[in-house]
């Protein structure tokens, strides 16, 4: 099977997609000519032609609301924001328009749009710029939420997004952009909704998802070797719709349970995920739930205290061992 | 080119004639007697909805907000009147009159206000949201400007199919200043798209006059994405589809942008919460009232072109107070939704379960 980083991963995705369908229409700032600011769209212009493939101006309240508005006349735009940072900007007609039009028309009208892009921290580019908005996107009623830890599942992913009816923010990570993994080169689909056990063990579930994943199983890796625990990790790949039956099921095994993800605790991902695991599978847990989030302060710039502000296979670890003690 | 905008402009005093030359233009020398009738009806069924509203609202039928569009009818009407099948409209939250315009039944719109199943929305949208897009009407948007880089969008939508229509992007004056606005400007000059940005100027943004919110003319400002512009009364039909048709030809045949201005009057406060006292005064009401009144500048064109009577007008008004009237009777007697609706209409996939790729939780209660 071919190794393709994650972003060679998404371009397949794209020029599937493209290919398929012709109402598909890949803008952004730079995605064309540029090859896109984490060349993520390399060659795509030159391969579809600037009908298909379109710069825009940095406008993304612009771009992105114009993208809704073609969305309902049935054209398939995949935006890219350069950085998820910049939804902010946009935030009313992502979460106004995007979410709210089908419900506010009594059912009348999809938006068959997805918004792509990088959403993480880890790159000294200080907090303007290391947003991680997936809790917030998630919040809001009509859209989907889909974080992709590794380049198999962003190609599967990235094609169920585009093909789906309904609005789905795709959020990448730049420091997985050149990681490696094997894709196959077919026309494969990854559900929404459907999470993946990354890896088997009995002593500890540990939830996560994008990134945080990678940096769990490096964790697991260390806790097997050198403290004989035996870690699951449950990449829940899709925030919204969310797979809780593979969550339970695995907190059914193992009875610990440690949530870790890149994003401020306060009103996150995984303070949901602790209160429907408690609620609904109570009585399967030996302990109380734990929990390891980016440290909360706006992202630093300082690079060898960033590392220490996100998780990482040592923060990681440090939170399993006290969750089974 | 642009004169001076002011809500208390000398009007006419006899309101009982168009402007010279606007009942001539080819797109108003091409209506038929009934046809013009028709238009009439339009406005008036307009008119006659927003006071049965009004009474509803005051009677407690109707939650929420209601933004009239009480003397602005003309606009409407005279922008919609010349849509062909591949044309679109997208608006603000003084929404009726264009739902009305684009041929929406009174009932499902007054369900709407009262918040029941039978409306055009189910009672999800309310006031602000009217949606019809089998009649190319995509509401029906409450937060100001929100709604116009979605209008450059459709234009984008009917230009990437190949289609020859135009989006009129109706906003208020109110919604000039918002940076969406101006961004939806560009990309519709930049790409050629073909909208028109329609800024409806009934003087006011809330209980602020124009004088008080925007520097310099509003739709000049469209010199600075090298766009066309231009601006007109709204009180006459006639005038409002002479100005427009122009611009909607050249959006048509060739996707050129263009921003407009209409200027025009609301009666009635920004909303029914307006007491519209504080920031006006009522003889400048009553000065448009009495010279400026789209229904009755446009019954006088008609009356004088013989098309039609005192009589028929009668009839036509009487017509549109029981049709209003119908229309609240049906809303009363509908039912409300449901709190099992509640979560209907929110996933395309949730609505079609069968279809349902996705697997997991949509929903968290």
């Amino acid at each position: 099977m071919p190794l393709l980083q994650y972003r060679e991963a998404i371009r397949q995705a794209l020029a599937e997609e493209l290919t398929r369908d012709p109402n598909v229409v890949v803008m952004g700032e730079e995605v064309a000519q540029f090859h896109g600011a984490y060349k993520v769209t390399e060659g795509l212009l030159e391969k579809f032609g600037p009908k298909r493939i379109v710069d825009t101006p940095i406008s993304e309240a612009g771009f992105i609301g114009m993208g809704i508005g073609a969305s309902m006349l049935g054209v398939r735009p995949v935006i890219e924001l350069m950085f998820w940072s910049f939804y902010s900007v946009a935030f009313d007609q992502i979460l106004n328009n995007a979410a709210n039009v089908r419900y506010m028309s009594g059912g009348q009208i999809c938006c068959p749009i997805v918004i792509r892009g990088p959403a993480n921290g880890g790159t000294n580019v200080g907090a303007t710029h290391s947003h991680t908005t997936e809790n917030v996107l998630a919040h809001h009623p009509g859209v989907k939420v889909v974080v992709p830890s590794t380049a198999y599942d962003a190609k599967g992913l990235l094609k169920s997004a585009i093909r789906d009816n309904d609005p789905v923010m795709f959020l990448e990570n730049t420091m997985l952009y050149g990681d490696k993994g094997e894709v196959p080169a077919d026309d494969y689909l990854i559900p929404l909704g459907k999470a993946d056990v990354k890896r088997e063990g009995t002593d500890l579930t540990i939830v996560s998802y994008g990134r945080a994943v990678i940096q769990s199983l490096a964790a697991a890796n260390i806790l097997q070797q050198e403290h004989n625990i035996s870690a699951e990790v449950v990449d829940l790949r899709s925030i919204r719709p969310l797979d809780m039956d593979t969550v339970l099921a695995s907190v059914r095994k193992t009875h610990r349970v440690l949530v870790v993800e890149e994003q401020k605790p306060f009103c996150g991902v995984g303070g949901q995920l602790t209160y429907m695991i408690q609620s609904e599978a109570f009585d399967e847990l030996d302990g109380p739930i734990a929990r390891l989030c980016t440290i909360d302060a706006p992202a630093i710039y300082s690079p060898p205290v960033e590392i220490e502000q996100l998780p990482n296979p040592q923060r990681i670890l440090k939170a399993a061992i006290e969750a089974l003690d | 080119m642009s004169k001076k905008t002011s809500a208390t402009e000398e009007g006419r005093s006899d309101p009982g004639t168009g402007k010279p030359g606007h009942a001539e233009a080819p797109v108003n020398a091409a209506l038929s007697a009934s046809q013009k009738v028709d238009l009439y009806r339009l406005m008036v069924r307009i008119r006659r909805f927003e006071e049965r509203s009004l009474r509803a609202y005051q009677a407690k039928k109707i939650g929420g907000f209601l933004h009239l569009y009480i003397g602005q009818e003309a606009v409407a009407v005279g922008c919609c009147s010349l849509m062909g099948k591949d044309d679109h409209v997208i608006t603000a939250y003084r929404d009726h009159g264009h739902a009305i315009a684009v041929g929406m039944e009174l009932n499902p719109l007054m369900a709407e206000l009262y918040g029941k199943a039978t409306g055009c929305s189910k009672g999800k949208g309310g006031s602000m949201h009217f949606f019809d897009p089998a009649r190319n009407y995509w509401g029906g948007h409450g937060v100001v400007g929100g709604q116009v880089p979605l209008g450059a969008g459709l234009a984008y939508g009917l230009k990437y199919k190949g289609l020859k229509g135009a989006c009129m992007t109706f906003m208020g004056d109110g919604a000039v200043n918002q940076g969406a606005v101006h961004e939806a400007y560009n990309l519709a000059a930049l790409w050629d798209l073909p909208v028109i940005f329609v800024i409806e100027n009934n003087g006011y943004s809330m209980g602020t006059s124009q004088a008080r919110s925007s520097a310099g003319d509003l739709a000049r400002r469209a010199e600075g994405y090298g766009m066309a512009w231009g601006t007109c009364d709204g009180h006459d039909l006639y005038e409002v589809r002479a100005f427009m048709a122009p611009f909607l030809e050249k959006a048509r045949a060739q996707c050129k942008p263009a921003v407009v201005e209409i200027r025009t009057y609301r009666y009635r406060g920004h909303s029914v919460a307006d007491p519209d006292n504080t920031y006006r005064a009522k003889a400048e009401i009553e000065e448009y009232r009495r010279t400026k009144d789209p229904i009755q500048v446009f019954q006088g064109i008609l009356l004088a072109e013989k098309v039609l009577d005192e009589a028929a007008a009668e009839k036509i008004d009487a017509e549109a107070r029981a049709e209003a009237d119908v229309s609240a009777d049906f809303a009363e007697a509908s039912p409300f939704p449901t709190a099992a609706d509640l979560q209907k209409d929110v996933y395309w996939e949730s609505d079609n379960p069968s279809q349902r790729k996705s697997g997991g939780r949509l929903f968290f209660n």
